[in-house]
């Protein structure tokens, strides 16, 4: 499924491993985050890239000690109308201040981009929105009322001068 | 009033924008009607029985004389010359064409008016007391917290996909005109020690469950508001339940956790922002808010022209009793607060059509200081009124069949649309109110019976708040046929409760009748004028009206 981070379309050399499905043979993996924490050791020291997939009911505070040696979280979106994702992402991002790719998988559309990349994501794993229209999405709003975790300052802001 | 600076307009702008290009992409067929259902309903684009329905936002009810003219002329072109104002402040055209909507939405946002989260399941607009800074039982103006939160809940990114919709509602006064008790969140605006704060109120709500909010604060000061209202944001969005359309609601989340357990969840939740995430709005955006909300300057009022409203009045019974009846104490002396009736005898509850929209909007300019109010009682109201001016005004709008004298009387009912528009509906509303406001017409039996609301909602949705109201009608579909359930005893002020189902459901010709026997058992057991309704109802209980009720059955 193409993946579209920083303004371009990149190879995904990530492997989603679920359950408790054997991960020999894969380089860069992620798994649930209850197989993670189950095994957080053995993961850290595989020789080779890791990440977590959330899904909605997951807690990302669970993460908070291994956030430095993530690359990569996905959250996971069932549904496109299921909008807990998002609050895992400003936790991650805001609270947490987590520095490693967080990439938006399963029902991905266009007209959640802009809201997703506020709230935190830089990667999106879509196979209904190209790349075209993912970067026009980005843009669709020059201003945002409230800060979040991009860098928009927002308008209570922009107006008093940055204040 | 709040008038939008660069930043809102481009944001506008950018949604019209955005919104053209999503019925683009909805018309060629490269969004799917269940893809592109989110994003118009966050457009307040809903599909109704006949036609697509726009609604417009008024933020906390708020509008001035060219914004007025400006729904009016929406109407004109794009609908079939009238439009209905809703329980929400809101105004909704009911005819207009999917292709038409970017069209609207660019001539509203010329005038600084928008659709933006009027519907879906984010958070909506942020309703308010409609005599804020006027009335004269007010603590301070509720409506610049209500635009600060206006903007703070717009394009909130993390809270477009909530489990469902939700609702804000604010009031500064000691009685209270927002129905806070009945909304997701409800906001008491207090002092305390030279503080303003906010007494915060949590799940509550009608529809099928309905529920009455629970104080989760006693106080949050207004440094901190924003910051909380994101903890009780973040807290519904992460653990509302996302199973069942109907059990998704806050009040089901406060309901099942208790609200004790709910408001340490958000307390927690506030308790965990570090510094760096709070929204820290600064001193001066809040100074430059209120400002826009200062009081005009009242004219002062000579004794000789309260003389001349007083002799107005003697000499002209039809204005004194719209006077005694449609006007509100306000708090500058030679003004009064107008409720502009749109329930005439025979109309549908809320509707006005684009000439009446256009007077309305003259006369606001001409004798009210240009600012107009929407209520949630589905009236308009102009806010600020030198009393000299009233008499001219009444006729004006006497005229227009705007000037029935029937502020929160019998027949000032609150009416959803119904089954005649609306989709979700089982039952006609507008029909049974007509009926009911028939034999009630008359308006000196109308004061007689005094104070009484009756809601009426076609469905168990309950837009038209039949739980709340003091006798409640709610339309209901029994195997094919529009019957209609009686509940007593609902209010939605400071003491709001949610009414109780009186007994079997009646059909529509039996309403009238039924609401008849209700009214003269409580003529007959009230202890004086001065006892109204709802009062002589908790007094005595349930039993007479029932037994008044079935009796004949």
């Amino acid at each position: 499924m193409p993946l579209l981070k920083d303004g371009r379309e990149i190879p995904n050399d990530w492997v989603f491993v679920d359950g408790d499905a054997p991960i020999e043979g894969v380089r860069a993996v992620t798994v649930p985050l209850e197989r993670y924490l189950a095994d957080v050791a053995s993961y850290e020291g595989r020789n080779a890239p890791v990440g977590v997939r959330l899904q909605p009911e997951d807690d990302p505070d669970a993460l908070v000690p291994h956030l430095d040696r993530l690359e990569l979280i996905e959250i996971s979106f069932p549904k496109y109308t299921d909008g807990r994702g998002y609050s895992q992402a400003q936790l991650l991002r805001r609270r947490h201040l987590y520095r490693g790719e967080l990439r938006a998988v399963g029902e991905v559309l266009r007209d959640q981009i802009f809201y997703m990349n506020r709230s935190g994501f830089d990667a999106y794993e879509t196979a209904r929105a190209d790349l075209p229209s993912v970067m026009e999405a980005l843009r669709e709003f020059r201003d945002a009322y409230q800060p979040a975790a991009d860098r928009r300052v927002p308008a209570f802001r922009a107006r008093h001068g940055n204040l | 009033m709040y008038r939008y600076d660069e930043f809102d307009a481009r944001l506008v702008g950018d949604r019209v924008a955005q919104f053209r290009g999503q019925v683009a992409r909805r018309l060629s067929g490269e969004l799917k009607e269940d893809e592109f259902k989110p994003l118009r309903l966050q457009n307040g684009v809903y599909l109704q029985l006949h036609a697509y329905m726009l609604r417009v936002a008024i933020p906390y009810g708020q509008l001035d004389g060219a914004k007025l003219r400006r729904l009016a002329e929406v109407s004109r072109r794009y609908d079939r010359g009238y439009g209905h104002f809703t329980t929400r402040q809101n105004v909704q055209f009911n005819w207009v064409g999917l292709g038409d909507i970017p069209d609207i939405l660019e001539f509203l946002a010329g005038e600084g008016l928008h659709a933006i989260q009027t519907s879906g399941n984010c958070i909506r607009n942020v309703t308010s007391d409609h005599f804020a800074g006027a009335a004269a039982d007010e603590l301070m103006d509720p409506r610049p917290w209500c635009e600060i939160i206006r903007q703070w809940s717009s394009f909130h990114p993390e809270f477009a996909f909530l489990p469902r919709k939700f609702k804000i509602a604010v009031t500064a006064a000691a009685h209270d005109r927002a129905a806070i008790a009945v909304h997701d969140i409800g906001l008491r605006i207090l002092e305390r020690n030279g503080v303003v704060g906010f007494e915060v109120h949590a799940g509550g709500g009608q529809g099928r469950t309905p529920l009455l909010a629970a104080k989760i604060r006693d106080f949050v000061p207004e440094t901190d508001i924003l910051d909380y209202l994101e903890a009780v944001l973040r807290v519904y969005n992460r653990h509302g339940r996302r199973d069942n359309k109907y059990k998704a609601r806050i009040k089901i989340l406060v309901h099942e956790l208790g609200a004790e357990e709910f408001s340490r969840q958000v307390d927690a939740e506030f308790a965990a922002q570090g510094g760096h995430e709070k929204i820290a709005l600064p001193q001066a955006e809040i100074d430059r808010i209120h400002a826009y909300f200062a009081p005009p300057d009242f004219v002062p009022v000579s004794a000789e022209e309260a003389a001349l409203f007083d002799a107005a009045q003697a000499a002209d019974v039809d204005f004194a009793e719209w006077c005694g009846v449609n006007l509100h104490p306000h708090r500058q002396p030679g003004h009064a607060s107008v409720t502009v009736s749109l329930k005439p005898v025979g109309g549908a509850a809320g509707d006005a059509t684009a000439e009446q929209m256009d007077l309305v909007a003259g006369l606001a300019e001409r004798y009210a200081y240009d600012d107009i109010r929407v209520s949630h009682a589905q009236n308009l109201v102009l806010p600020h009124v030198p009393v000299v001016h009233l008499y001219a005004l009444w006729q004006a709008l006497e005229a227009a069949s705007l000037a029935t004298p029937n502020e929160s009387l019998i027949t000032d009912m609150i009416v959803c649309p119904g089954l005649d528009y609306c989709n979700l509906a089982n039952a006609r509303s507008i029909p049974v109110s007509q009926a009911v406001a028939q034999l009630f017409a008359e308006t000196k039996y109308q004061r007689e019976i005094g104070r009484l609301h009756i809601n009426i909602s076609g469905c168990i949705n309950a837009c038209g708040h039949h739980h709340v109201g003091h006798i409640g009608i709610l339309g209901v579909d029994r195997k094919g046929e529009e019957v209609y359930q009686i509940s007593l005893g609902g209010r939605a002020d400071e003491k709001a409760a949610i009414g109780g189902i009186a007994g079997p459901a009646l059909k529509a010709e039996d309403v009238p009748g039924a609401v008849k026997r209700i009214v003269d058992t409580y003529l007959s057991l009230r202890r004086g004028r001065d006892e109204i309704f709802i009062d002589t109802l908790a007094r005595t209980g349930m039993e007479p009206f029932k037994e008044a009720l079935y009796a004949a059955a």
